[in-house]
This record gives structure tokens, sequence and C-alpha cells, in this order.
């Protein structure tokens, strides 16, 4: 069975189209990243998923439930973290954890082993006002939160947007632990290097997804040869390399350079000898694309 | 590089909240037409350290000049020569883009003629020209993001202050963002930016990297790569993080 | 029920915990009764009074006595005939005139009923009131003193106040305040409450969640049910023992009252919160829609008789209006709950209306 299913999802609001015939199948067990940047309609299509918003036309299943019939059950079974801290500040931690529980009757005690990892970490400080923790803790606390009545299905909204690498990878984590007990992950991001860290990934965009693979499988919809080049002052380089008659992209990626030439058959040392006129030099190494260097193939 | 007169200079700066010293004892130098990013955990002391330095909070110690004016005395004068633009705010939402732009000029005290032509040689740069009359409010982030760093150097700031300008960018977008960092700085401004892309880290000068209110490492991002024998900033940062972790215990 | 009872323990952390919300809602009733009580009544002594005695036989000289030797009343003048009441009162010098009916004491003596008649310059309407008060007190005690065969005499006072009919003093203030401060209480901190989840987005969780939408809005309501009840109290109890306004009436009828008022103001809250996403918007709308018709319109302050034809129709869309004559009813007058049935009726109308328009725009999705 699959954990959901939509067809042809669309939801306008007014003039704009926030989610523009969009179909997605969750396998049960899976971890799903919805990627693209802010705008691109993941917040509203998640929202249509989790029964918060109805869809304009187009129909879903989440868990074998329609979200808009049968919301009553569907609310029962999954767990979703909005994109904005959205717990009681003037509550403790402790507080804040019984009373999701107690929305599911459920008790703390009767599922702390789904959350005893993570929950361990800001038990200490379970008597102070979520209000006072660091953005991590907060963090932590909403996915308790999320996770105590047992969900089958996990919704996050851009849970690591704002979040610095450190507890962005310790996030991560947590999510790869509860997925291997078992629970299906609906995850969205605009980081594109978080890609790699999910089973599947729907590259999204404008409302639409774009491409749907595994991380490693989606980069074959980037059809040219990618090459990186490396050099010092890269903003001159970049210029340089803009002004190159061959130049079909060139964009920065971290240290280096990704180029991709405008015919198919790339000669390096015609570059090179190029940039070596305006006293350049650099190394260029044929590399794969990333996820990142897909995404924006396809933006274009 | 070698630029010996410093346009930031910070010795010893300390913000106390009582006990907890959300900046402790930083010290650092930013020079003229440097990119310099500012990076660190959540919590780490950014926000506060730029606070500071724009003039908006007073430091409980330390020395600080930013573009040569004392950051307790000169508060005033540092926002004249300061641009500044966040992530959160920017722009107001509910007025034009023009009327942003003259809002902005306006408060910088432009005149309305110099308004008029900044406004028309920025609208045109950035491929505005048609949006001129529309809400900021529909406007794409990344156009928005563009617009607000523009308008954060309408009055020709020496230092422009970028707290995660970036965030929730599309990935093509952020790339022309920086390339109007690269401009800026091209022609001599001084960029200090914060950023949680880590591949952006690589596109600065320099970069500091805070740890529970101190700086823990300073240097290019090549240094950085060395010391930490890391292959990339990401690494880096778990490195330096995994040390103040060590250092705290 | 479980589920339930946390939801309500929750609303009673964020009431307890904003002490600043809380000290103001307390606060507010004790310095609103203290200020307008104490900015209105004026112990009254020696107030200048002129009778108009018809009988001038044995019962009637005992009463005038009385009155006078009370140290509240000093005589201006004795008066001959009704139409020198008029003039005695335009020298703005005496307050009352005490109008005794011809032939008092055999009337009294033969049908055990006869009639006195206080006729007050209400241009100062709280003097005139507590004037009356005094006056009617006096002869109360007269009356219960003096037993007729068995039978205390019924002497039918009649009061009348010239110049502003529609008397307003502290009595009246009480009413009011209440009035107001539950609008406060229940209406509008209800739905800034309601507001405030969606503001910060814990709404979309609790949408999300099993929680049935209707749970999430009763468990918010019953803290701030308790709390308006507090409140009313509060009021109540500072009248009665700080400036002495009576309780004439039943008081569990008068509590049950003030509950359907609570209720209904708590309906309204709802009401607003479908209707608003931000707690700006929950506090502009309630004070504007909310308490300007409530202090301007329900007879609070200015008397809807004396209204324009167009505000009185208006009034009577205003649900505080039929709570203050309820009020007034119970509190001054002691009406039983055949009085005032009509009045409880339109309240009740009042709720389920605002309820019905809260279920019909009540959404249990983000739109």
């Amino acid at each position: 069975m699959k954990a959901i299913e939509a067809r042809s999802i669309t939801k306008k609001y007014g003039d704009v189209i926030a989610v523009n015939e969009v179909s997605l199948n969750v396998e049960d067990g899976g971890i799903y990243g919805l990627i693209g940047p802010d705008g691109a309609g993941k917040t509203t299509l998640i929202r249509i998923l989790t029964s918060l918003l109805y869809p304009e036309s187009g129909s879903a299943m989440v868990l074998g439930l329609d979200p808009v019939r049968e919301y009553k059950k569907l609310r029962k079974l999954i767990g979703y973290m909005p994109g904005k801290f959205s717990l009681y500040q003037d509550l403790s931690v402790e507080e804040n954890l019984q009373l999701f529980a107690s929305l599911h009757n459920t008790t703390i005690k009767e599922n702390y082993h789904l959350i005893r990892d993570i929950y361990s970490q800001i038990e200490p400080f379970r008597k102070r006002k979520a209000g006072a923790l660091s953005g991590g803790m907060k963090q932590k606390l909403a996915l308790s939160c999320a996770m105590i009545h047992k969900p089958e299905i996990l919704f996050l909204d851009e849970p690591t947007t704002g979040v610095d690498p450190v507890s962005r990878k310790e996030f991560w984590e947590m999510l790869k632990n509860l997925n291997e007990d078992g629970l299906t992950i609906l995850v969205s991001t605009p980081y594109m290097d978080e890609a790699r860290q999910c089973h599947t990934i729907g590259l999204m965009q404008h409302g639409k997804i774009m491409a749907v693979d595994s991380p490693e499988n989606v980069t074959t919809m980037f059809k040219k040869d990618l090459f990186e080049i490396k050099g010092q002052d890269k903003y001159k380089l970049l210029k340089s390399i803009r002004e190159y008659q061959g130049t079909d992209t060139v964009y920065s990626f971290g240290s280096s350079l990704h180029y991709t030439d405008r015919s198919g058959d790339f000669q390096p040392r015609h570059l090179e000898k190029y940039l070596e006129k305006q006293g350049i030099a650099v190394v260029i190494e044929k590399i794969s694309p990333t996820v990142e260097d897909t995404f924006m193939a396809l933006m274009r | 590089m070698t630029d010996p007169a410093p346009i930031v200079s910070v010795k010893n700066l300390v913000k106390a909240f009582g006990k907890f010293h959300a900046v402790d004892r930083i010290s650092f130098e930013v020079f003229p037409g440097e990119i310099f990013g500012f990076l660190g955990a959540n919590g780490a002391g950014k926000t506060t350290a730029i606070k500071m330095l724009t003039g908006l909070w007073k430091p409980t110690s330390g020395e600080a000049t930013v573009a040569g004016y004392d950051i307790y005395k000169e508060a005033e004068s540092i926002k004249r020569d300061i641009g500044y633009m966040s992530q959160k705010f920017s722009l107001y939402s509910d007025l034009s883009v023009v009327e942003n732009i003259r809002l902005f000029g306006g408060i910088y005290g432009l005149g309305k003629e110099e308004i008029k032509m900044k406004s028309d040689d920025l609208l045109k740069r950035l491929n505005l020209e048609k949006e001129a009359g529309s809400l900021i409010s529909s406007l794409p982030l990344g156009w928005k993001q563009k617009l607000a760093f523009s308008v954060a150097m309408l009055h020709d700031p020496k230092i422009i202050f970028l707290d995660e300008p970036t965030g929730g960018v599309d990935p093509i977008t952020r790339r022309q963002f920086w390339d109007m960092i690269y401009e800026a700085a091209d022609r001599g401004k001084t960029i200090f930016v914060t950023t949680h892309y880590m591949d952006e880290a690589e596109y600065c000068d320099r970069i500091s990297m805070m740890v529970s209110g101190k700086i823990a490492a300073l240097g290019t991002p090549g240094a950085l790569k060395k010391g930490f024998k890391a292959r990339d900033m990401d690494e880096v940062f778990v490195g330096i993080a995994r040390e103040g972790k060590s250092l705290a215990e | 029920m479980k589920r339930f009872l946390a939801f309500v323990r929750k609303e009673f952390y964020h009431i307890l915990r904003d002490h600043r919300t809380l000290l103001i809602l307390v606060g507010m009733p004790v310095v609103q009764i203290l200020l307008f009580g104490y900015a209105i009544t004026n112990e009254i002594s020696n107030a200048p009074i002129a009778i108009l005695d018809h009988s001038n036989d044995e019962i009637t000289a005992l009463i005038k006595k009385k009155i006078l030797t009370s140290d509240y009343f000093v005589l201006s003048s004795n008066l001959s005939a009704e139409n020198e009441i008029e003039d005695i009162f335009k020298d703005g010098i005496t307050k009352m005139a005490v109008v005794f009916e011809p032939n008092f004491s055999e009337t009294l003596e033969k049908t055990n009923n006869a009639q006195i008649q206080f006729i007050a310059d209400a241009s100062d309407p709280n003097t005139a009131n507590t004037l009356v008060n005094y006056a009617q007190a006096i002869v109360a005690d007269f009356m219960s003193r003096r037993v007729n065969g068995g039978m205390p005499y019924m002497i039918e006072i009649r009061s009348r106040m010239v110049y502003n009919p529609e008397l307003k003093g502290v009595y009246y203030f009480v009413p009011g305040t209440i009035v107001i401060l539950l609008m406060l209480v229940s209406a509008m901190m209800t739905s800034i409450s309601i507001a405030r989840e969606k503001e910060i987005g814990t709404m979309e969780v609790l949408l999300a969640s099993p929680m049935n939408p209707s749970g999430i809005i009763l468990a918010k309501v019953i803290p701030y049910l308790l709390l308006s009840f507090v409140v009313s109290g509060i009021i109540l109890t500072l009248g009665k023992f700080v400036f002495g306004v009576p309780i004439i009436g039943s008081l569990p009828l008068l509590l049950g009252v003030t509950i359907l008022f609570i209720i209904l103001a708590l309906t309204l809250g709802i009401l607003i919160s479908t209707v608003v996403d931000t707690q700006q918007a929950a506090l502009l709308i309630s004070l504007m829609g909310l308490m300007l018709p409530t202090i301007l319109l329900s007879g609070f302050i200015f008397p809807v008789e004396n209204m324009p034809r167009i505000l009185q129709v208006l009034a009577n869309l205003v649900p505080a209006r039929w709570f203050i004559i309820v009020l007034k009813a119970i509190m001054l007058k002691g009406a039983s709950i055949g009085i005032i049935w009509k009045e409880i009726v339109i309240l009740c109308l009042f709720i389920m209306v605002f309820t019905g328009a809260s279920i019909k725009k009540f959404k249990v999705r983000l739109e």
C-alpha cells in the first residue's frame, strides 16, 4: 500500500496557483523530500494532505483515507510539524508535551519509548517555558509533540529552515531513527544538500513537481556534461567565463564553479587557454551533477 | 586585504544579559572591500554582535569602531554609513517598489532628484521597470531580496550588513544575489554577511565562526578547511561545533 | 473527556501566567466601581426640602417630624399649592418636595393605604436619587413601627424625578459596570485568545489533531466563564458593601441571569474569532463593535427613551440593553422572573443566533 497517493492536486489563491496539478506517491515506510525554495507550493501541498486545506481539484489518499471526507479519522493517524514553531511559549516543555499527549488520548508514559532519543535531550529542561528554549531545543520539543501519539505518518514542513548546519544534521539523524522504526515521513526543505537524506525526492518550483526520483537517480535528469572549474579570485573568473563564447551556464558552487558548454563536445583546453590569456590559471575537471545542479537545470 | 586601515575593528567586545554573556570578548578586524562571513549556530551570538555593530545596542564592555566611528559615542554617525538588510524584514510589503525606494531614500536624506535618478537606475539594473508600481507582497521572494539589497545600498554606505539574506531563495536567484554582493565588494563596499548555506560560506573572503558567544575560528575558507582537514565548509562547521561542545563540557 | 480537561487546564495556565492581563481584569472592576461610586456619591446632610401638606393632620405631622429630625433634611418652605413646586425648584436651593394627599389620616385609617409623593430635582441625578431613597427609608421605617389593628400602615410612596426622569446614579452604575466588564472579559478576551492561537500557529497543529474543533473552543470559554463570574461577584460585593447598592430581588435569579449574559458574551466572542485571524483585529472589532454600542446604546449612560427613533431601534439589537433592564429590575426593584421573562427570552434568542452563526462560520480547516 502507498502511504500517500495524490492525483493532479491544484490549489489557487485568487490568481496565484500555489499548487498546480501535482501528483505524488509516497511509499509506506519511506522518507519523501519535497525540495524547493520558498513559494514553490510545499506548504500548501502539505496542508492539503494533512486535511488542513481543501484542494481546488484533484484527489488524494493518505493512509487510504481521503483528507477531504475522512479528515476526522485521518487526523488521528498523522503527526504534523508546521513550518512556524507552533507550541505554547507560556507552557513548560513538559506541559506542552503533556497537552499533545492528552489531545490524542494518550500519555507521555505510554509512548515514551517513541520519543526517548529526542526528548531525553531536552528533558533536563522540562520545567522551562518553551519560549525560553534555544532554536534547536524548540525543534526537538516540536518533534516530540508531533510524535507522542505514535502517528503512522509524519509531515514536517521545513523543519530545518533557519537552523544551523550542526542542528540540522542532528535533526536528520533523529528523523532517520524514526524512519528505521517504520515511520513514513514527508518532509519539505529549501536546502538542496538535504536531498541525500531522503529515499525519494520531489523537486518543486512554481507549484509543480519538476522531477521525482531517488536523490541518486534524479541527477540523470541533468542531460549535459558538467565541469568543475577551480581557480583564484572567483569573481574575476566568473566574469571572464561568462564572456566566453562557449559558455552555456556557469554558477558558483562552494569553492569552485560549475560549468556547462553550449556544444556537446567541450574541450577544456580551449577554455583554459582563453583564461590563461587573461592571466587566470584554472583546473577543469568533469564531475557528476548534484541535486542542486539538476534543480537549476530544470528551473531553466 | 593588505589595506592597513580596517573599516571594522572590534576588541574584546562583550554583551551581557545578567550573568549570561551573549557575546563574550570577541575581537576581529574587517577591511574595506572584504566579504566577511559571520557564521555560527543559532543562539551563538551573531545577532547580538550585529546589533552592537550597527549601533542598535550598547556593548557591556570592550571597544569597537565601525567606519571610523566609536560604537559607544557615535552610534548615530555609524547608522548613516551602513546599510542593513535581513531575511525577516527588509521592505514594506504593502507599499509598491518605487514607494519603498522613495521611502528609504527619504529616510537617508537623499534629495528628490537623487532618489529619482537612483531609483530609475536601480529598476533598470534589476530588470524591475515593469514592476515599479507593484506591491512588494506580489513579488517573488528572490526579487524582493535583490531589491532589498539594492535599497540598503541606496545611500551609498561603506558597510552593508546582510542577515541571512538568501534564506529560502531558489538556487539560481541565490547565485544572482551573490553576484550583486561580489559586484558591491568590487566597488569597494565592505560586506558583512550571515548565512546557513555552507556553500555560501565559501564565497566569502574570510569567515568567522561563533560558538557560544566566542569566535571559535577566523580565517579564509581555504585556511579553515586546511586547519580542520575538511573537504568543505560543512565539515569545518561540524568540526568547530564539536570542538566548542567539548570545550563547554 | 480527559482530553477536554487537559485543554481546559492549559487555558487556565495561559490566563494565570499572564499576570499583567489578569491584574487588569480583576483590578479594573474594583477601580471602575470605586471611581464611579466616589465620583458620584457624596453623603447628603441638611438638604433643603419643601413640604406641601394637603391634610395637615396628626399623622402627616408625625411623618414630617420624622423626616425633618433625621439630619438629612431641613425645611426650606411650606407650600400651599401644587403649582408652587415648579417655582421652588427653579432657585436651585430646594432639592425635593414632599406632598401629602388630602385627608391623609382618614384615608389611612379607612383603607389602610394613603399616598405620599416625593418630587426631586433630578438635574443632579445622584443627589435626587439619594434624597428620595433616604426619604423612602424614613417613611418605610415609620410604617413598620405604626400598626393599625394588627396591620402595618400601607403608605403608598410615589416618587417623581423632574428634569431627568431616567435617573442615573451609583445604583445604576453597578449594573452598567457589570455589563461592560462582562463584555470585556468574556467577549473580548475570548476572541483575542482564539485569535492568538491562529496567529502563533498553534491552531494549525490543533486542527491537524483529533481534537474536535468545537472542543477547542468550548475548553477556551470555560476559564473565561469562571473569570467573568468572579468579576461580577467583585462588582456586586463592592457595590453592596462600599456603596450600599441594594440587591432587593433574589440573588440566585440575579446570578442566573448573569451567567446567561456571560454565555451570551462568550458566544459573541467566539463569533468574532471565527472571522478574524489576528489578535489585533479581534481587539479592534471587540472594541468598536461591542464596547462602543454597549456603552452608548445600552441605556447605561444615555437613556434609550431619549434617543432618536432610529437609535432606539438599533438599541434593541444591543444585548446589553436587555441585560441592564433585567439587572436593574432584580437589584433595585426586586423583580421576579415573572416580570423579566421577556428580556430573558430575548437574551436566549441572542445566544441562539450567535451560536448558530459561529457554527456556520466555524472552520475545521485553515480556510
